[in-house]
Parts: C-alpha cells; structure tokens; sequence
C-alpha cells in the first residue's frame, strides 16, 4: 500500500545576503524611527528602491514540492549550493521556510554530525543515551535498544570510555547506530559515510536498505557518492539553484548530475543562472565553442581545440583562465591554467582561443568548471568570474595503450601520470 | 486531504507553545541537567566542592567589606549570615541568568542540527544550578545550626514558603534569561550588557545591605524588582528577621509570571528562524 510520508509543498526559503538583519540595536531603532516618520531609512542602501532586493537576497529554494511514500528510499544529489542541506534542514525543524508548507508523519531521524550531540567528557554509554534523547526518544527505548545500537556499532569495549579519547571513525560508528536504530519513521543521512572505513560504510549502506524494505521506513540520502546512491535508493532527485530538476529514476538521475545528456555538444552558452554568485564580475565567460566538429569525447592523447567567448565590463590588463576539472564521483582530481594572461578593453567583448592538453587523464567523463581570474600584484588572484559546469568530456581509452588493460579507476584513480622509466644504463 | 502528525510552515503564532511537547522530552532535560553537571566539575580537583566556595568567600568579602569595614547593619543577625543569606541565593539567580541568556549562541553548533523543543536547554541550565543551589543551601544550614544552638537566630515558620522561593527565583531568572537570549540571536549588543546588568541589579537588591536603609518613599519602586522580596522572606524564613509584606509579596510574583511569560512567548517566537541570523 502507498501512503505518503512526507508531502512537501511550493517551499522556498530565502536567505539574505551579507551582514544578516542589521546586527545592531541601533540600526533598527533608526530604521524603525524613520518608518514611523515616513522618511527614508537611513540604513537603506542608496538608490536601492531602484534595484530592490538584486543580489541581496537569494533563493537557498525555490518553489520545491515533491511527496514520499512509504518505505521509499529517495536520494538527493545536486552540486554543492544546490539546496539539498538546505531542504533537509527544513525538514528536521532546524529553521522554518520563507515561503510554503512541509507535512510528514511520525519521527524524523537524522544523523548528527561527528561529535555535535557528542559531549566529550561523558562515555559512550552516557552519550548513547544523551544522543537518542536529543533525537526524541524516551530512556526506556532507548534502553531496549541500546545492546543492539553497541553491537552494531562494534564498540563493546569502548563503551565506558570518554568520547573524547575516540577516533573520529568510533565517533561517527556510534552516532550511526544510534540514529539508525531509533524507531523513527522517517530517517535522513548527511553524507555521513564520508567517515569510517570501506566494511563499515558496506554495513551502514545495508541497514539503511533493509530498514526501507524490511521495516517499511522511510529514508533520505544525501550524497556525492554516486555508488551509494545506486546502492541504497530506489528513487532520486536532482536538484540545482534550489529547484528540482529531475524527479525519477536513479541512474537517469545521475546521468543527468555528471551532465551525461550535454555529451555531444559542440557549442556552450551561459545564461545568467549558470554563473557564479560571487567574483569581481569585471569580466564575464560567455560561450565556449569546440572546434574542428569535436563531440565531446575523444582520447586523452588528442589535442582539444576551443574558443572561450567572453564580455570586458571593465578594461583588464592580466585576465586568465583555467579549467577545473571534476570525476564523477565529485572528486577534484585536478586543473589545468592558461599560460599567458590578455588584455581586454572596457566594454569589449573577446575570444580566446585554446588549445587543452588532456594526456594523463584516465578513461572517464569528466565535468569542467570554467573560471576566469586576474592576477594582481604581490602574487595574489582575483576571482572574476566562474561558470560551474561549463562543459563534459568524456576520455576514450586509447586504442593504442590496449596493452596495459581496463583503466581501474578505483585502485589507480583519474589521473595517469608520466611513465617510469626503467634506466637503462643500471639495468 | 491525509491527516500529518506535523506540519511545518513559515509562521507560527505568538502563543503557539507547545508544552505537552516539552514533556515528551523531559528525559532529555534530565540527560541535559547530568551532562552539564559532569562536564562542570570532571578533571577539577575539588568537583562540586566548588559550589561552595564562590559563594563562601563572596561572603566573607561582603562581611569584611559592608560588615566591619562599612559598618552597615545586619539586622541583629550575625552578619555572616546575613550576607550568606542573600548571597547564595542571588548567586543561583545570577548563574541561572547568565547561563540561560547564552542559550541560542552557546549551543548554535548542535541546535543547528537537530530539532528538539529549544526550551529544553534554558530548563536544563535552571535545573542544574539547582544543584548547586542545593549544596550550598546545605552549606549554609549548617552554619545556620551552630548560630541556633548558641541561641543569636531564631527561624520563623515562613520556612514552609521556601520551596516557593526557590521556584520564583527559578522562574524570574529564566524568564529574564530567555528574554535575553531571544534578543541576543539578533542584536549581540545585549550579551556585552548581561554580566553588567546583573551586577547592577544585585545592587538594587538587599544582597550586600540591610532594606531599611532603603527611604521609606522609594519603597514602592525598590519593591518592583521581584527579588527584594524573595530575599526578603527568605532571610525572614530562616533567619527570623524583618517584616512579612504579603502585598509585596503578591507583587513580586505577578512581575515575575510576568516576565516568564514574556520570556516564554519571545523565546518561542524566535526559536524557528534564530538559525538564520545567529
């Protein structure tokens, strides 16, 4: 039977920017004062009734609604920004939304971070307790459960230690068993596995499944662990710039998160929404366009030739860029810079043409975050501009390195460096 | 349209608090009062013992200062007593309000994690101190025994107002802690202020002096601060000493559900956002 545990509707949640609220008793005593007589406010920033609200307040989410059945196991991904924190926090009751209604049914659980219910001068034992209260559950559930919440967290000898003389692994082993094991209906996990070694990560992975098939709970993961995410849901969202974009089945979810369906693009137009929030913004990156019918995918030996377009807002002397590249499982692995700077002219728009050299990088997709920066004096950069998700390559295996095999990425990781010479002369 | 056990929305009303809530988590206060009390006093020397000797050598300071040094009257009492009288006491008042005003920035790390009635943590802190309270209410009673026996104090049967004492110093000080706390989230100008402002009221308080230094035509403000008359009964209890005001008495516990209730609806109201600003 379907029956909907979490129902959410046309949520926002705004956040606004910079120094939050005035801060000071003062302010809004003048702010206050100047309302009641009708002047303008002193603490408003010039000219803002011309261009209220641009920049200042941001939209963490926008407009989301989805529901959640029963026993439901439903991912959320998304790039760091995207609003999934954000979404949970809501869910968890630890701030309130600006804008639309959140309904569930029974308890939530959601893991805490390393050490935040933890007090380190009590035991495990004490924490244990303290932790499931802090949770919502009575002593005497806690105490049915506690044998169960010890062993799975293999920590039978430590459990009258202070916390304080645990390794961060035993911190995060007993926070885990302690919120999975709470009878709530509802459980949410933070990227909690990022901690603690592969067997236990296996075993955390398994309870969540079982506690959604078996025992009919509910349960929302939070991760830029792709492989988990095909493990554990059933079900995933996407998210980006607070909205949802896509709502379905796990592995199209994650095609579309590493960008799978922009493959075969030749040319790149960034709208407003695809930048960055911060930066200088004196000059922009507007377009990248492949040359030569290039498709997106290619073998790391081939020289990849583009034109990066972009607009001056100001006249620029040391204007550079640089690729930051991304695996799909979230990791940085690494970026390449251009090797001179340009010039460019106020209000000028420009193109640069490159030329990437990707010899080292492993058989993969990869994600490019395109940023634009000046170098100032003493040494020091300046952020301009950045276009996070600017384009997808996928690397082919090189026919002609067949000899060395299948690329193993989890053993080998994403980049191939040079080869190791066996020298000759000692040999 | 599904029936859902909770609700969450943008806005909640002013008086919207929920209490039976609050008493589903009474374990959790519990655990909260036990955590605060080991982490307190773990890896001291001394441990608990240190609940008496603040306020022992606060009043050994008050006797030589305002005793024998000023030579302000004790009301007939040992003036060590006096003083101790209205020192412990107001040091549980004083401790209760600065501890609970630091409610939402001492604790931002784990209340932005995790939801439980915020309530919980400002009832933790009075409750904890109540401990200490209560050692050095022993402390005191001993010594009170030994000026008993040698015949220089009396008791009177106002003792049996003690526990009532007790709650409204509670009560006054958490109220007053959590208005604070509430604005704190907002305008930290108020967390510099705290310490000093409970510094000032201890003076306009018959902690360090005698009341009947207090002219009779300021009597009527004097009696607004709702302590003057808890300490008032509470050194009239067991020491036997001054005049039982019912009146004032009265007064001092409409201020003081008074400012509870303030503290109780502000607190509430700020709980759901403070995240974002604090």
């Amino acid at each position: 039977m379907n029956k909907t545990v979490i129902r959410i509707e046309h949520v926002s949640k705004e956040y606004r920017l910079g120094a939050i609220g005035g801060g000071t008793l003062k302010g809004d005593l003048q702010t206050w004062m100047a309302r009641m007589r009708g002047r303008e406010d002193p603490n408003s920033k010039i000219g803002s009734t011309r261009n209220a609200g641009a920049g200042e307040r941001f939209l963490a989410l926008d407009d989301v609604s989805f529901e959640v059945q029963k026993g439901e196991a439903l991912g959320i991904i998304g790039h760091n920004g995207a609003g999934k924190s954000t979404l949970l926090k809501l869910l968890c009751r630890v701030t309130a939304p600006s804008k639309g209604k959140l309904s569930y049914n029974g308890r939530i659980a959601s893991m805490l971070e390393v050490g935040t219910g933890f007090h380190s001068e009590l035991t495990g034992r004490e924490n244990v307790y303290m932790n499931g209260a802090i949770l919502g559950m009575t002593k005497q559930e806690i105490s049915r459960k506690f044998d169960e919440i010890v062993r799975f967290a293999e920590m039978e000898q430590f459990i009258d230690t202070p916390v304080k003389r645990y390794s961060s692994g035993m911190y995060v082993k007993l926070a885990f068993a302690v919120a999975a094991h709470l009878d709530s209906e509802i459980m949410i996990m933070d990227e909690v596995l990022a901690v603690g070694d592969v067997t236990f990560q296996k075993k955390c992975l398994r309870r969540m499944r079982a506690a959604a098939t078996e025992e009919g709970r509910t349960v929302l993961y939070v991760s830029h662990n792709m492989n988990t995410i095909r493990e554990l849901c059933d079900r995933c969202i996407v998210m980006d710039h607070g909205k949802i974009i896509y709502d379905g089945d796990v592995e199209k979810a994650i095609g579309i998160y590493i960008g799978a369906n922009d493959y075969f693009r030749t040319n790149y137009e960034y709208t407003s929404s695809s930048h960055s929030r911060g930066g200088r913004k004196q000059a922009l990156i507007e377009s990248i366009r492949f040359e030569d019918g290039f498709t997106g995918q290619c073998t790391a030996s081939r020289e990849v030739r583009l034109t990066l377009g972009g607009r001056a807002v100001d006249k620029l002397q040391n204007l550079r860029f640089h690729f930051e590249i991304e695996a799909p499982n979230g990791n940085r692995i690494g970026t390449m810079f251009t090797d001179k700077e340009i010039s460019v002219n106020k209000g000028e728009s420009f193109t640069v043409p490159m030329s990437l050299d990707l010899s080292g990088l492993a058989p993969d997709r990869y994600i490019f975050h395109a940023v634009a920066e000046t170098l100032e004096s003493y040494e020091t950069y300046a952020w301009q501009d950045s276009v996070s998700h600017a384009f997808t390559l996928e690397i082919l295996a090189d026919p002609d390195s067949r000899k060395m095999g299948i690329w193993a990425t989890r053993s080998w990781g994403n980049v191939k460096l040079k080869d190791i010479r066996i020298r000759a002369d000692d040999v | 349209m599904e029936d859902f056990d909770v609700v969450i929305v943008s806005k909640k009303g002013w008086l919207d608090v929920d209490f039976k809530e609050l008493w589903r988590y009474r374990d959790l206060i519990l655990l909260f009062v036990k955590r605060n009390f080991i982490s307190l006093y773990k890896q001291t020397i001394l441990g608990p013992a240190w609940a008496i000797i603040q306020p022992l050598l606060t009043t050994v300071i008050f006797t030589v200062v305002f005793g024998s040094m000023a030579g302000l009257s004790a009301d007939g009492v040992p003036s060590f007593l006096f003083y101790m009288s209205g020192t412990i006491l107001w040091t549980y008042f004083s401790n209760c309000l600065t501890k609970t005003a630091s409610t939402f920035t001492a604790n931002a790390r784990i209340l932005g994690k995790v939801y439980f009635p915020r309530l919980v943590m400002p009832i933790s802190t009075v409750l904890t101190n109540l401990i200490s309270l209560a050692i050095q209410f022993a402390m005191f009673l001993c010594f009170l025994a030994y000026y008993v026996i040698r015949g220089e104090v009396r008791p009177s049967g106002y003792v049996l107002l003690l526990p009532l004492l007790v709650l409204q110093t509670a009560l006054l000080s958490l109220g007053s802690g959590i208005i604070v706390s509430a604005l704190t989230t907002k305008y930290r100008d108020l967390q510099m202020l705290v310490s000093f402002g409970v510094q000032l009221w201890m003076y306009g308080t018959p902690v360090a002096y005698d009341i009947r230094i207090i002219p009779a035509k300021y009597m009527r403000f004097y009696m607004l601060n709702p302590m003057t008359p808890i300490i008032n009964v509470f050194r009239k209890a067991l020491l036997g000493i001054g005049r039982f005001q019912p009146g004032y008495y009265l007064c001092g516990w409409v201020v003081t559900i008074f400012i509870t209730f303030i503290g109780i609806v502000l607190f509430n109201h700020v709980e759901k956002t403070f995240m974002d600003t604090v």
